[in-house]
């Protein structure tokens, strides 16, 4: 017998089950099917203003910096500004994204790199799948476009983040990706970033930048 | 066989952390930090209680149904290019550990935090066939430095103060400047910041636990805040999930619900910083990512606490905040007992996956004043099940003798019931006259494992039900 029917032959003997009854599996065949939602918090159900203005409160409140663009063509200048006023080589890496390519970044002084990080850069671009105004979080998917190394290794993480993408919570995302990928289907990583990286394991002192970013600042642009 | 207990030792443990005073001093703080978020974070979501009650009824449907939804839950990894393997218990899981590191020749292993590889001691057993694993949580790596269990299930360390911590790294880090300024928090950060970072990069194969799994999408969930478990998934070739077959959640809806109890129960959070879903391994034209994707599930004698007495302790999500608001676990730490599960989650797991002579002894070590089960995002009945246990030690005649005597003793008083009255009336009015008027007694015949840590109170030569009875009458 292998390991895989012992467990789960054992944990039918527990429970007094076959695994062949109809209406347990109709139970969860439904349920996967279904998806129900449960109790989604009042908190986030506004309108498309309520929502932004609520992501960028959250967002200040965990020690994110937020920006608002009016357009997308202002996003090289404002990477380039936030370059220097943190005293960072004028230097930006980014994935295959059009949004982000199609960019002029000619007009700046910028070295643009592409691809994924190898830890050593210092400041990195990604664009946000979507954020949830509920609690200030950034939706952010794997792929060529947006490589995940690229949300963790550099100390700067600037995302660009279309405030027509901010939705209310968890609940109003999943569409979405089922939309994108299929039912049933997921990109090989989906991150929820809520923040800059922090540890609290000294002494239960919360410090910045453990082992992710030190910085997240937020591109929020509204045209 | 699972890691080495002293469970059995936990009264000897208890005596030496309070003698040696340090960790009640290092625990102090744990009151604002953590139960004054808590009570914050709750209160600032209205919903908070319809949470509660919604997650359980979640979770005891997926136990109800936990056979089917491992099921579809290995069905869909498969499907996007993940391997999953079953274990019965510590020692295969191990073993299956073990095999993929070796399959790619790997070196050294980086290690998000995880509670299920403590379980099994896949550390210890790791290095033993030379492979090194390298915690990266900061708490876990300053515990890894020191030999230590975690103390605490989500901050391992707390039972460490910054000069504790600060000896170490200056004792293990003998490549930096032995003049470096250390006296900050922030510059320990730092320092292991950059520490770990070259073993990321340098890692074969990253293994982290899972905080769920989801069944409709095959995929495994890690919660954290410093971004080392991301770190280890996405940068070595091969990530690990090593997780218990309850982790299982139905739907991405499911697990929605849990997410908003999970960070605002353990650390006061909203959102916990880096909520992970993983599913495979990288896709065609990823430029990043692991190339294997395994899941390890293990039971360890979870199966066999479905449909028992004990199935309520399986809805537990980890998130600490019975121990945080244990007032057993502020006076002794997480080490006393014994085992890899501190507090009351721990007094009623522990006896269940290693047994209650080794671990009968932890079901003892509560006040019942009943604060874990309110804090509890799962509405565990964590006073209950410890009552439970009581009763099973008793049953297994695993009490001392004296104990049960003295029980005996009692019960044949208890079953007489006017013999009763008089002989408490009687030892009352001794007592009271014994005391002296000071109200209680340093020390008592009979009774010195109870007067060895405190006083007892002196009766005032009333029993209750002769009281009972006076004022009653008066009415």
């Amino acid at each position: 017998m292998s390991s895989r029917d012992t467990i789960f032959a054992s944990i039918r003997r527990s429970m007094g089950v076959s695994g062949e009854e109809r209406l347990r599996n109709a139970a969860v065949d439904d349920r996967l099917e279904r998806a129900p939602k449960g109790i989604i918090p009042t908190r986030a159900q506004l309108d498309a203003a309520g929502k932004l203005a609520l992501m960028i409160e959250k967002l200040e409140g965990v020690q994110a910096t937020v920006q608002k663009l009016a357009s997308a063509a202002e996003v090289p200048n404002a990477v380039a500004e936030y370059l220097r006023a943190n005293n960072l080589p004028a230097s930006i890496r980014h994935g295959e994204d059009e949004r982000l390519a199609s960019l002029d970044w000619g007009k700046t002084a910028l070295e643009v790199k592409r691809g994924p990080s190898d830890g050593h850069d210092l400041a990195a671009l990604s664009h946000a799948e979507s954020a949830l105004a509920e609690t200030g979080t950034l939706v952010l998917l794997s792929g060529p476009d947006n490589p995940t190394t690229l949300n963790f290794l550099p100390d700067h993480h600037l995302v660009v983040l279309k405030a027509s993408d901010v939705t209310g919570d968890m609940e109003s995302l999943w569409p979405r990706i089922r939309k994108k990928f299929g039912k049933g289907e997921m990109p090989r990583t989906l991150n929820f970033i809520t923040g800059p990286s922090r540890s609290g394991d000294i002494e239960q002192t919360i410090l910045l930048g453990a082992h992710g970013p030190r910085s997240l600042h937020v591109m929020i642009v509204e045209g | 066989m699972s890691t080495v207990s002293t469970a059995h030792d936990f009264k000897r443990n208890a005596e030496k952390v309070i003698a040696d005073g340090t960790v009640v001093k290092n625990l102090k703080a744990v009151r604002q930090n953590f139960i004054d978020k808590r009570v914050k974070a709750a209160q600032g979501l209205p919903e908070f209680e319809a949470l509660r009650e919604n997650a359980k009824e979640i979770k005891n449907h997926t136990l109800a149904h936990l056979d089917l939804y491992l099921e579809r839950y290995e069905a869909k990894v498969k499907e996007a290019g993940g391997h999953v393997h079953f274990a019965v218990d510590a020692a295969e899981a191990r073993k299956i550990a073990l095999e993929i590191c070796r399959k790619v020749g790997a070196k050294t292993v980086t290690k998000g935090k995880s509670m299920i590889t403590e379980e099994v001691g896949l550390n210890e057993f790791l290095e033993t066939n030379g492979i090194t694993p390298v915690e990266t949580d900061l708490g876990e790596y300053i515990i890894q430095l020191r030999g230590e269990r975690p103390s605490h299930i989500i901050a391992p360390a707390v039972h460490l103060n910054k000069n504790q911590i600060e000896s170490d790294f200056r004792r293990v880090h003998t490549h930096l400047d032995p003049n470096r300024d250390l006296t900050e928090k922030v510059s320990l950060l730092t320092e292991a910041r950059g520490v770990l970072r070259e073993r990321f990069l340098a890692a074969d194969v990253g293994i982290t636990g899972a905080n769920f799994l989801i069944a409709e999408t095959g995929t495994s969930i890690i919660v954290t805040n410093e971004g080392n478990g991301d770190l280890t998934q996405i940068l070595p070739k091969v990530h690990i999930v090593m997780a218990s077959i309850e982790k299982m959640v139905p739907t991405l809806e499911d697990v929605s619900q849990i997410l908003r109890l999970l960070a605002r129960s353990a650390t006061g959070q909203e959102m916990s910083v880096y909520t992970t879903l993983s599913t495979g391994p990288k896709r065609m034209g990823d430029l990043d990512g692991p190339e294997e994707y395994h899941v390890i599930l293990l039971d360890n004698g979870r199966s066999a606490m479905l449909g028992g007495e004990f199935q309520d302790m399986l809805r537990c999500i980890r998130c600490a905040a019975c121990m945080n608001h244990c007032p057993v676990y502020h006076q002794i730490g997480g080490h006393a007992y014994g085992w890899i599960y501190p507090g009351p989650m721990g007094s009623v797991l522990s006896p269940s996956l290693i047994g209650v002579d080794e671990a009968g002894h932890l079901p003892n070590a509560s006040t019942f004043c009943g604060r874990c089960e309110s804090v509890c995002p799962m509405k565990i009945p964590l006073p209950k099940m410890m009552r439970h246990w009581r009763e099973r030690e008793y049953e297994r005649h695993l009490n001392p003798a004296l104990t049960r005597a003295g029980l005996g003793f009692w019960a044949f008083f208890a079953m007489r019931p006017k013999l009763y009255g008089l002989a408490t009336r009687i030892g009352m009015k001794l007592m009271a006259l014994a005391s002296r008027g000071k109200g209680r007694f340093a020390s008592l015949p009979f009774a010195s494992g109870w007067t060895k840590h405190r006083d007892f109170a002196a009766p005032q030569g009333e029993t209750f039900q002769a009281r009972f009875k006076r004022e009653r009458g008066t009415r």
